[in-house]
């Protein structure tokens, strides 16, 4: 447990030491920012019954900074440590690969919700203007971090995995942009062209990530979502277990 | 017996797509004991050392490090073994006492041992003065010492250094190897080397590596004296050629001479005596008999690198 918490610090402080962890709070903050000013522009508009939070995520501004910034956050993880040979000072020393690999993982999660954590402000804001406690509900509210955790948790541990498949960075960020827009894609694809009925139009609910995050910005929590996520995030994790002991392999 | 033994290796054999880097390799050090892998680039040395420090696993072939198995038990040689990998990779963004906190912590040191230890280590390695400094400012010397902090700062039984004076310049060299002999007298090392006199210097036990296998593994002296070529007497003398050859056919310790001139009466012999035994003194004691003047007398004594080259030599011819 200690060398796992020793770990996650180191982890969490290479964010902040290197120039990276600041461009991607930059980012998220600005994206955040634009998405926040949109958000006012259309509440000046027509009436909408849709919750604000659904106004707030089920937006671009999500998947923009759900796509860019979780390839950019994990890509050093393995990949760094392999390319300049620090791999080899981590693994001799007495951790266990999970501890590594969960190590890692948390403390990328832990730093992608730093980065949400503006949006406490906007809410703060919006609770202040607004005169109505009802229209920031905190179930709701809970709901939606709690998609944002889900689904972090999911582009995090893909990010996990490419990084250790490869010594380069630029080639981790590659690979996790590809599978997590791919990912995405699949997700348009059942938003836009999914036939109506029949078992393909069931598989793409199931897998279509923009239609969870609907849910979980309308306060509703299904358990299927909630496997979905848990259960690929379980996977990528393994997998990249796996990858990071296959150096023992006979 | 079992228990005076740090590292056993039997039979270990490590392939790689299509290569094989280590084979049927078999040796032990006991502890207390500073070794030496010698060998050419890609010998195999950092393959063996890898899969002793846990980071690799054999093809075949057991290893053990204090009596636990590096495959099965790796956890308990880990906590055991302090080690430097080639090149020294240390993370260039952090301070060198935080990262010799971290890593203190991330072996498993309370937070009391990890100030005590982090500070003698500092003390012993000579990084009192750059305790502050980020690590990717420092001189190779210098991050060279970080990485053996690192490597101590657990007080483990076993060190393990991969090629740890690599691209140094003497005076760091020196400085280093001083560092290796000191820390020899309270730990068991196992150390690499393509540099003959450095392994020559500090180890008291050499194995010698070429491709893979092992060539020679002895003390350091009993290679030179096994190696070299058998003792041979240097004797300058300034007399007759015909006194000279009557001599040496007269002693029968000398199995074999030869006379060459040298300048003015002198003549340079050389005198391979039989079954190893120093005739020098024999030699001394002619040359004041016979009244001889004496000027020079030597028995070559071959470096490391003839034995090595001597040995590597050997086998590529036997495999030619």
């Amino acid at each position: 447990m200690q060398a796992y918490l020793t770990l996650v610090r180191r982890e969490l402080g290479g964010f902040f030491i290197a120039l990276t962890g600041y461009i991607i709070i930059a980012a998220v903050l600005f994206l955040v920012g634009l998405s926040f000013a949109d958000m006012l522009v259309k509440l000046n508009g027509s009436a909408t019954d849709a919750p604000l939070t659904e106004e707030f995520f089920v937006t671009v501004y999500f998947w923009l900074i759900l796509l860019l910034t979780a390839p950019i956050m994990t890509m050093r993880s393995f990949a760094a440590e392999k390319f300049s040979g620090t791999f080899e000072t981590l693994m001799t020393a007495p951790v266990g690969d999970l501890q590594v690999v969960l190590a890692k993982f948390s403390a990328a999660l832990v730093f992608f919700l730093l980065t949400w954590l503006p949006l406490v402000i906007y809410i703060l804001i919006i609770r202040r203007y607004s005169n109505d406690g009802a229209l920031l509900d905190w179930r709701v509210v809970s709901s939606m971090v709690l998609g944002i955790l889900l689904i972090g948790s999911l582009y995090i541990s893909l990010g996990c995995l490419s990084s250790s498949l490869t010594r380069s960075q630029m080639i981790a960020a590659m690979i996790s942009y590809g599978l997590g827009l791919g990912l995405f894609l699949l997700s348009l694809r059942a938003l836009i062209a999914a036939p109506p009925e029949g078992w393909q139009a069931k598989l793409f609910s199931y897998i279509s990530m923009t239609e969870h995050m609907q849910d979980f910005a309308r306060g509703v929590i299904d358990t299927r979502r909630l496997v979905f996520y848990l259960s690929l995030t379980v996977l990528f994790l393994f997998l990249t277990l796996k990858v990071v002991e296959s150096r023992r392999w006979k | 017996m079992k228990d005076s033994l740090m590292i056993e290796v039997s039979e270990l054999t490590k392939r790689y797509a299509g290569r094989t880097a280590v084979d049927e390799v078999s040796f032990s050090v006991a502890r207390g004991e500073v070794v030496g892998l010698l060998g050419p680039n890609g010998a195999g040395k950092s393959t063996i050392l890898r899969i002793l420090s846990c980071f690799l696993a054999a093809t075949s072939g057991t290893v053990s490090v204090a009596g636990f198995d590096v495959f099965s038990q790796s956890h308990e040689v880990r906590r055991r073994m302090g080690y430097m990998p080639e090149n020294n990779p240390l993370p260039g963004e952090m301070r060198v006492r935080e990262y010799l906190k971290f890593r203190a912590r991330l072996k498993g040191l309370s937070a009391s041992q990890t100030r005590e230890r982090v500070a003698a280590v500092t003390e012993q390695c000579g990084l009192t003065d750059v305790s502050r400094k980020i690590i990717g400012h420092l001189s190779k010397g210098y991050r060279q010492r970080v990485g053996l902090a690192d490597a101590l700062v657990h007080e483990p039984e076993l060190i393990i250094l991969d090629e740890p004076t690599i691209g140094f310049d003497p005076n760091q060299i020196r400085a280093v190897r001083k560092l290796i002999k000191d820390l020899g007298r309270k730990h068991t090392i196992l150390m690499s080397s393509h540099i003959l006199p450095e392994v020559e210097m500090t180890c008291s036990r050499i194995i010698i590596l070429h491709q893979g296998r092992i060539l020679a593994a002895d003390t350091t002296e009993n290679l030179q004296r096994t190696l070299s070529s058998d003792g041979q007497v240097i004797a300058e003398i300034a007399a007759p050629i015909t006194a000279l050859t009557e001599c040496w056919k007269e002693m029968e310790l000398i199995e074999h001479f030869d006379i060459a001139p040298a300048e003015g009466d002198f003549h340079r012999c050389a005198l391979t005596p039989r079954a190893g035994v120093d005739i020098r003194p024999l030699i001394f004691e002619q040359a004041r008999a016979k009244g001889w003047t004496l000027r020079e007398l030597t028995r070559s004594r071959h470096t490391l690198e003839d034995i090595f080259v001597h040995v590597v030599r050997g086998d590529k011819e036997d495999s030619l």
